[in-house]
Order: C-alpha cells, then structure tokens, then sequence
C-alpha cells in the first residue's frame, strides 16, 4: 500500500516536466476518466437488473413514454410473483443447501490434505500438492459428460447429494493451494514446542495450527460457497426434475417459457439469486481479494 | 496454550492408547489427511477424466452400454461442419475474449495501482461482476441485447440519432458472436485486473526512482520495468483466462442456445447439446475429448511462451 503511494506520488511529481498540462487536468484525464468509464460499464448490467425488477410492464416495454433509466411507479409484482407463483424459495433452499454442503465437505478435506502436504513433510510430498494443483486446471466442460454416467452408476442421478460429492472436485484444488499458502505462514517452532510439551499430531492441528490459520478457512469457506453457489453445467446436467434445481440452472430453464419473455420476472430471479452471495461479498471484500491474488501468487 | 496441552499429556503418558498411538504413527497420518482430498478428487475427477477418453471411443448412448468403435466418433467428428463450427468459434471467441480481456483489464490494473480517494470501495466494485453467478448476469446481458428494447439500441437511436435502426445483436451470426465475446469481456475484466494488481503492488518503487534518474519516460517504464516484471504473473493469470474461455459454456448456454444457426456454439455446449440433451454420450465425449489437444497446447504456449524471461534469467525458485 505504501509502496503503490510512494511510487504514485513519485509518478505525479515526475509528470509536469514531460507533460505541458497541469497536473490536476492531465490526472483527472488520465486516471478518473477512464476509471469512471470502467466502473460505469461493469457496474451497468447490474443497475439494469436491478431497474427491470421494480418497472411495472408498462413502463418495462414502452421507451417512448417512460425514460428506461428510472422507475415513475416502483412495483413489487414481479417479485411477488417469483416468491408465490413459482417454486423460487424451493430452489434458493436447495442451492443453499448444496453451497453450504459441498463447503464444508472440500473445507474438511482440504484442510487435511494442506495440512500433510505442509505440515508433516513426507517424501514426494511437493508431487502430491502438484497433483492437486494439476487438478484445478481440469476444466468441467471435459468432465460433464462422463460424470454424469458416474452419477447414474451412484444412482445419485436428480439429487442434491451428487453435485455436492462433485464440486469438490475443482473447489478442493483450490482450497488446499491457499490454505498451504496459510500454513507456511504460521511458524513451525509453534508445533515443535507442542510437541515437546506431548501433544499428539491431531491435538496439534486442532489447538494450534487451525486456530492460527482462521483467516484462511474462512477466505477458502466464502470462495468455495461463491464457487458453489455460481456453478451451472454440472448442476444443469445432473439435475432433471424442477424441484430440485439450483438458482442459476432453474431461472434459465423454467423461468424462460414460450417466445415472449418475462423480463421482469427473470431480472428479479436474476438480481434475488445474486443478493446472497453480493451481501456475502461485501461482508468479507478483503477476504475475497486476499484469497484470490494469494492463489495466483503461490 | 502450555496451560491447555499439559493435561493431555499426562493422560497420554499414563495409558497411551492404541487409537492415538495409531494417529500419532506419521506416515497413518499421512495417508488419513490425505485420503478425503484424494478420494474426492479420485473418484469424481480422474477416473470420469479416464472414462471420458474411453466413452469417446464407444458409441455409448443414455440408457444403453456401448462398444468400442475405435475412431468412428472423430473420423464422423471430422467431416462435421457443425464441429468445424465450433472449434472456428472457440477458437476466435477464446483469442479475442483474451485480447480484450487482457488490454482492458490491464489498463484498470494500472489506473487502480494510482492513489486515489475511495480507492478500496472502488477495488471492492470492480470485482462484483466476477462474483455474481455468471448465468444470471449473462440474462442481464440477453435483456440488454434485446432485438426490439435493448437499451443500447435505444441510446443509438433515440437519444444519439446515430443510427435510424435497432441493432439486431443476436439475430446474425457475426453480430451474436461479437455480443457473447463483449458479454465474456465484461465478466473477465474484474479477475484479470485484481489479479495483475496484486501483481502490480509486488513491484519495488525503488526501480521506477532509478529509471526516473536515469530520464526515462512513463511509456519507457512501462515498457521496461511494469511489463517485465509482470510476465510470471501475467503468464499465470492468461493460461488460466485461455483455459477457462475456451472451455466456457454459461454465457452461450444462456444467451443463445449456439444460435442463430448454429453459429455461436463452441466446444462446450455442442459437446452437451449432443451428449446430454441429443444423448449421443460417445459422441458428446468425443466433442470434450478434442478439446484437450487445444488446451494443452495454449497452456503451453501461454506458459512457456510468456514465461520463458523469467527462467532466462534464472529466476526459478521464487
């Protein structure tokens, strides 16, 4: 942080010598312009989600009369109509459900591996985390296809419990990288004098090294329920029957009836299934930045 | 914490028993902290990996166990033109998806690496469009891209008067798959950028003094002290970008299905619309299977290609 000060305070005072501008207008056109445009067009999409929930149809569909960018008569209906009308509760319960479940499931067994890879240091241990890391770059369009015939020989074909035994499979790569990451971080003299003291290996990892990585679980517990919660092609292939669909997998096939669509409707399915896991977000920014430049640094 | 492990260890002396003896054996441990991640990743990503190749070689549909048919599935693959398609699309859609990706969140990277008010609320901002469910901005970017209410359109011609009629987005091929790539830009920009501006952040200041001593301009540092030093990184972050663009399924799943004729698919969703909603399994495996060749190959490209100055210069164990 100091650093970035340092070296932009250095980049202004150098400017005014290569530059005729003055330094406050070649700032403000070099930086906040463009920053503007950016946080404008990335921010856009969002705004439009979050408008088209609340127009009444009228307004949604007649641009000659109403300015598109704001609502004259706020409406609830589309709402309404997606908490009454259609299973949406069901579905936001059931991706809850598998979020939540396939988290905890790669945080237990993440822990563990990053655990033995870092902390008891065994021969070809470096290969074995290697191997993991290898895993995360597999990507699921490859694996969709026979999964799906896995799922149906574990007769979990249309059930929940199948796609939280499969998103391990790319949150456990990354999960494990950054809590090995976490893990060097903490110092080995720590477990030594526990050791000495007669502390068994597990009490070791449950009262000393888990209580000092906290930070890390809790940045690979909100990643793997983001990761989850966002899934979709392994959901929209081991899913069949309405009930038990995920936000994302049931907004696009059983909001998205017939050929004229109901925007309201689906933007407010859309903005409803984005809410959890922004607020989750904005509770824990720092986490999310830390925990995904930490996996690209390691 | 010598108050809390004290305890313990006089019960451990007095009867060590065999169930904590047997946890404490290191190389037991070894192989029950390992065993979960292992048997996860076993079980649900290398043997489907390995059933995958050999599903592509089978003529295996939903409901009925195939035989070996050995290269029939390529060879029909091969005289596809929906497949040709498809990699001409995953191709070109993965380059120029990169491209923007990369320009444009570069340039962020560096606006955010500046000092400014607000900054942190601003990095927070940014990184939104990464965090929620892509299908659900991507029906954010279907509305918008709307033949008759698209708010572009809208802003074209009844607000700018530049144009007299509606952009039609998704109606033809060419318009459909420039929209997806601009939809995937969109949703790529915020990873690239925070990744490269941790990056950024890493960059000593003192070597920025040194060129300004020594008269460099600001487009000669970047070119001879950002980017460099950024290589390692930015050859990380693109084989992760090219991976996972090419591999992409969500925003063309939920934009346009691989239409208008047939002319948006890319690998990913030909591989399902044949595998899972046509049920041709064999078929559809062999779809994914010909994207390996394609992923191993820009991973190496983009890994080794752009990471070659760092291991000339002998910089391997950082």
């Amino acid at each position: 942080m100091t650093d970035a000060a340092a070296q932009s305070t250095n980049v202004a005072s150098a400017t005014p010598d290569t530059m005729a501008w003055d330094s406050r207008a070649r700032r403000v056109m070099m930086i906040y312009l463009p920053l503007s445009c950016f946080v404008l067009i990335l921010l856009f999409p969002f705004y439009w989600m979050a408008i088209t929930s609340f127009k009444p149809n009228t307004e949604l569909l007649n641009f000659k009369e109403h300015n598109p960018f704001w609502i004259s008569s706020p409406t609830l209906a589309h709402i309404k109509h997606l908490l009454f009308n259609t299973a949406y509760p069901t579905w936001l319960k059931t991706t809850m459900f598998v979020a939540i479940g396939s988290t905890f499931l790669s945080l237990f067994a993440s822990t563990l591996a990053a655990y033995a890879i870092e902390r008891l240091r065994f021969r070809g241990s470096p290969y074995v985390g290697l191997g993991i890391y290898l895993a995360y770059l597999v990507p699921p369009s490859i694996l969709f296809i026979p999964l799906a015939t896995v799922i149906v020989q574990f007769g979990l074909f249309d059930s929940p419990m199948a796609l939280i035994l499969v998103y391990p499979t790319f949150l456990v790569p990354f999960c494990t990288w950054l809590l090995i990451g976490y893990f060097k971080s903490i110092p080995y003299e720590l477990e030594e004098c526990a050791l000495v003291d007669g502390a068994t290996r597990l009490q070791i990892l449950r009262r000393i090294t888990l209580p000092l990585a906290v930070p890390g679980l809790i940045s690979a517990g909100i990643f793997s329920f983001t990761l989850s919660w966002n899934e979709f092609i392994y959901a929209l292939a081991f899913i069949q029957s309405g009930a038990n669909k995920t936000v994302p997998v049931a907004i696009l096939t059983e909001l998205v009836t017939g050929d004229v669509y109901q925007w309201g409707a689906l933007m407010a399915g859309s903005l409803l299934g984005s809410l959890p896991v922004a607020l989750f977000y904005s509770l824990f920014v720092d986490y999310y930045v830390s925990s995904l430049t930490g996996a690209v640094k390691e | 914490m010598s108050v809390t492990t004290l305890p313990s260890r006089g019960v451990a002396l007095r009867q060590p028993g065999w169930i904590a003896r047997l946890f404490d054996y290191k190389p037991f441990l070894i192989v029950m902290c390992l065993a979960p991640a292992i048997g996860l990743l076993t079980v649900f990503l290398t043997y489907p990996l390995g059933l995958g190749v050999w599903l592509a070689f089978t003529d295996t549909t939903i409901g009925r166990r195939g035989i070996f048919v050995g290269l029939e599935n390529f060879q029909y693959l091969w005289t596809d033109p929906l497949w040709w398609g498809a990699v001409f699309y995953s191709v070109f859609y993965t380059a120029v998806a990169t491209f923007g990706k990369f320009a444009l969140g570069f340039w962020l990277a560096l606006l955010l690496n500046n000092h400014f008010p607000l900054k942190s609320l601003l990095r927070a901002i940014v990184l939104l469009p990464w965090i929620v469910p892509t299908v659900l901005s991507a029906l954010a970017f279907w509305w918008i891209y709307d033949p008759q209410f698209s708010i572009i359109s809208y802003l074209l011609v009844d607000v700018l008067h530049i144009r007299s009629t509606n952009i039609d987005f998704l109606g033809t091929p060419w318009n459909a798959r420039f929209s997806l790539i601009v939809a995937n830009i969109w949703r790529g920009i915020p990873f690239v950028a925070i990744s490269l501006l941790a990056g950024l952040q890493t960059i000593s200041p003192s070597l920025y003094e040194a060129a300004m001593l020594d008269g460099a301009s600001a487009w000669q540092r970047f070119r001879y002290i950002t980017f460099p030093m950024m290589m390692p990184i930015l050859a990380i972050v693109m084989t992760f970008s090219i991976i996972f663009t090419f591999t992409d399924f969500q925003l063309v799943y939920a934009i346009t299905r691989g239409g208008p004729v047939n002319s948006t698919h890319l690998l990913a969703t030909l591989a399902f619309q044949r595998g899972i909603a046509g049920g041709e399994l064999g078929e559809g495996a062999a779809i994914a299977v010909s994207m390996i060749p394609f992923l191993v190959f820009a991973t190496l490209f983009s890994y080794f290609g752009l990471a070659r100055r760092k291991w000339q210069q002998g910089e391997a164990n950082d």
